[in-house]
């Protein structure tokens, strides 16, 4: 027992056995299918498949593998609009999440710094923002699809680049995602230390220069820890979005692939989704780190 | 007029009151001192008693709600570079380099001047301060002896008309302290600068300052007593120390903090003002008086 705790097994040996543990429920919940011959009235032989079980239309593990294995052994492959390697999928997504977290982050910064530096403007939009907050994505995109309506941006062949759709996409992420990038910017502005306002105020620095020299650097430890929280709203709507508007990516995948019967993709696509955004928040909170010790 | 002797800043009657349920509470009441140029006056009194709230006012970092403040024969109500502040704790900026925290003061107080000289600047005075080798480190890698040291650096690098320190050694351990008093007289003598000090070290107090002023404590604190320190300049610790009149003076200033800071002298005197007419009626301040 003590070697275990001295290998440190037990990092790796957890989350192993847990891992186990969950596959085993999912296994023991699973449908799986008997396929049966038997001969008909008619004299024809009849192959008849049907699935057993507590929950008889999910995969089971090794079945969602078996079928999820073309999209993971070629990753990038295209066979087609709707039927793409899995990492495809997930760099259509991701792109779409880039543009619509850029969007929240540009018009978040400075409504935080504004919530954050004056009493009178926190006061005032103060309200509308808790209560624009915890509105859902889905009820978002149809509002977006009717505020854009009629927009499109044709290339040079007359083939529309951007349309309604996109704009709607885009505006769904950026309002959803933008809240947290506000809201920590606006603590992380008034918990700028009073000693460091007061350094500003007896070398008489100018407005801009107290911004970017005292401001910014105080406040941003929090501005990064809205911007990882954002992030994570970008990504989880971004599945829904693709959902309702059909765009290929990882959600537009998993719609799709429900509406195909085909329940395995699902499975697979909640897995991207969840490996993918485990590792963006990694990624974000190493940033963070950073900026903290700095 | 003689300019040389005029003072180079008069607190006039300084106030500082907040509003609060029961009437304005007030914190500073009608504090008057002036300053003659190149003098070192340290303003002593219990906790709380409201003495950095009249460096802070001087500072310009506080408004006052009464009186006036002339510096270099101008009313001001604001803060600004003409004045050094050294906090209690350094103020350093965290994400800056002690070199860079020291330009930011001097490139806003010098802005005309060459980008060399600029640095130059920064560098002498941070050199002076004994951070000639760690000029480039960030407050966070600093003890808290050195940042103090920064801190120093910065208020003498904008050569201000006037140098406040609030309580600038309260945080270091005690022989930090006095090696930094020593950075400091060294400074204060080659820039003849006037300074006012906040502190609640009797020894720190004698061995810097020409004047010490003594506040009565809050609120309603005032000037309760001030007490010129003969020693000649340059001092030196062990000589001051060991000059017999270093005990006197610093009993004076025990017994008025332990015994007479809570006895107002504007309050003596009005009530002076009424004994007159009525003799027998004020016995007490009669006896703190005749105790003094």
């Amino acid at each position: 027992m003590k070697l275990f705790y001295q290998l440190k097994l037990d990092a790796i040996l957890l989350p192993v056995i847990a891992l186990l543990i969950c596959l085993g429920g999912w296994a023991i919940i699973a449908g799986h299918g008997k396929t049966t011959t038997s001969v008909d009235d008619w004299g024809d032989k009849v192959t008849k498949t049907e699935r057993f079980g507590l929950s008889k239309n999910l995969p089971s593990p090794a079945e969602t593998w078996t079928a999820s294995k073309p999209y993971i052994m070629e990753p990038f492959a295209k066979r087609g609009e709707l039927d793409q390697g899995i990492l495809r999928f997930a760099w259509l997504s991701l792109k779409l999440v880039a543009q619509g977290y850029a969007i929240a982050l540009i018009l978040g910064t400075p409504i935080g710094f504004f919530l954050g530096l004056s009493k009178n403007f926190s006061r005032a939009f103060d309200p509308i923002i808790q209560i624009l907050r915890p509105v859902s994505p889905l009820a978002w995109l149809p509002l977006g699809m009717v505020l854009f309506s009629g927009l499109k941006i044709v290339d040079g062949n007359g083939r529309s680049v951007f349309g309604t759709s996109d704009a709607a996409a885009l505006f769904t992420i950026a309002i959803c995602a933008m809240w947290p990038t506000v809201l920590n910017t606006a603590v992380g502005v008034r918990a700028v230390p009073q000693d460091y306002l007061n350094v500003a105020k007896v070398l008489k620095l100018s407005k801009i220069k107290t911004l970017f020299k005292i401001l910014i650097p105080s406040a941003l430890p929090y501005m990064f820890t809205g911007f990882r929280l954002s992030l994570g709203i970008a990504w989880l709507v971004i599945v829904a979005v693709e959902m309702l508007i059909g765009k290929p990516g990882v959600g537009g995948f998993l719609w799709q692939q429900y509406n195909a019967n085909s329940y395995a993709h699902i499975i697979l696509s909640i897995l991207t989704i969840g490996v993918i955004g485990y590792i963006l928040d990694r990624a974000m909170s190493m940033i963070e780190g950073r900026f903290r010790s700095a | 007029m003689n300019t040389a002797h005029a003072p180079v800043l008069e607190l006039f009657k300084l106030s500082k009151a907040y509003p609060s349920a029961k009437g304005p509470a007030v914190i500073v009441k009608e504090f008057t001192l002036n300053f003659a140029a190149g003098e070192f006056i340290t303003l002593i009194g219990h906790s709380g008693c409201g003495k950095s709230t009249v460096l802070s006012m001087v500072a310009g970092l506080t408004d006052a709600t009464g009186g006036a403040m002339i510096l270099a024969g101008k009313e001001t109500n604001e803060a600004g570079p003409d004045r050094g502040v050294v906090f209690q704790s350094p103020c350093l900026l965290p994400w800056m380099t002690a070199f860079e925290n020291v330009m930011l003061g001097v490139n806003q107080v010098y802005f005309t001047a060459s980008k060399k000289d600029r640095r130059e600047l920064a560098e002498y005075y941070l050199s002076v301060v004994g951070l000639g080798n760690a000029m480039h480190k960030f407050p966070g890698d600093l003890s808290q002896g050195m940042r103090q040291r920064v801190g120093i650096a910065r208020a003498f690098a904008l050569q201000p008309k006037m140098l406040l320190l609030d309580e600038p050694f309260g945080m270091l351990d005690s022989l930090t302290k006095m090696e930094l008093q020593e950075v400091l007289l060294e400074l204060w003598r080659r820039n003849k600068l006037t300074t006012l000090m906040v502190t609640h070290d009797v020894d720190e107090a004698i061995f810097l300052s020409d004047r010490v002023v003594m506040m009565t404590d809050g609120p309603e604190a005032e000037v309760g007593d001030i007490l010129t320190i003969p020693f000649a300049r340059p001092r030196i610790r062990t000589e001051v120390m060991s000059d017999p009149r270093y005990l006197e003076i610093r009993n004076h200033l025990l017994d008025f903090l332990n015994e007479r800071s809570h006895i107002r002298p504007s309050r003596i005197a009005a009530l002076h003002a009424a004994e007159s007419v009525t003799a027998a009626d004020c016995p007490a301040p009669q006896a703190a008086l005749r105790a003094h």
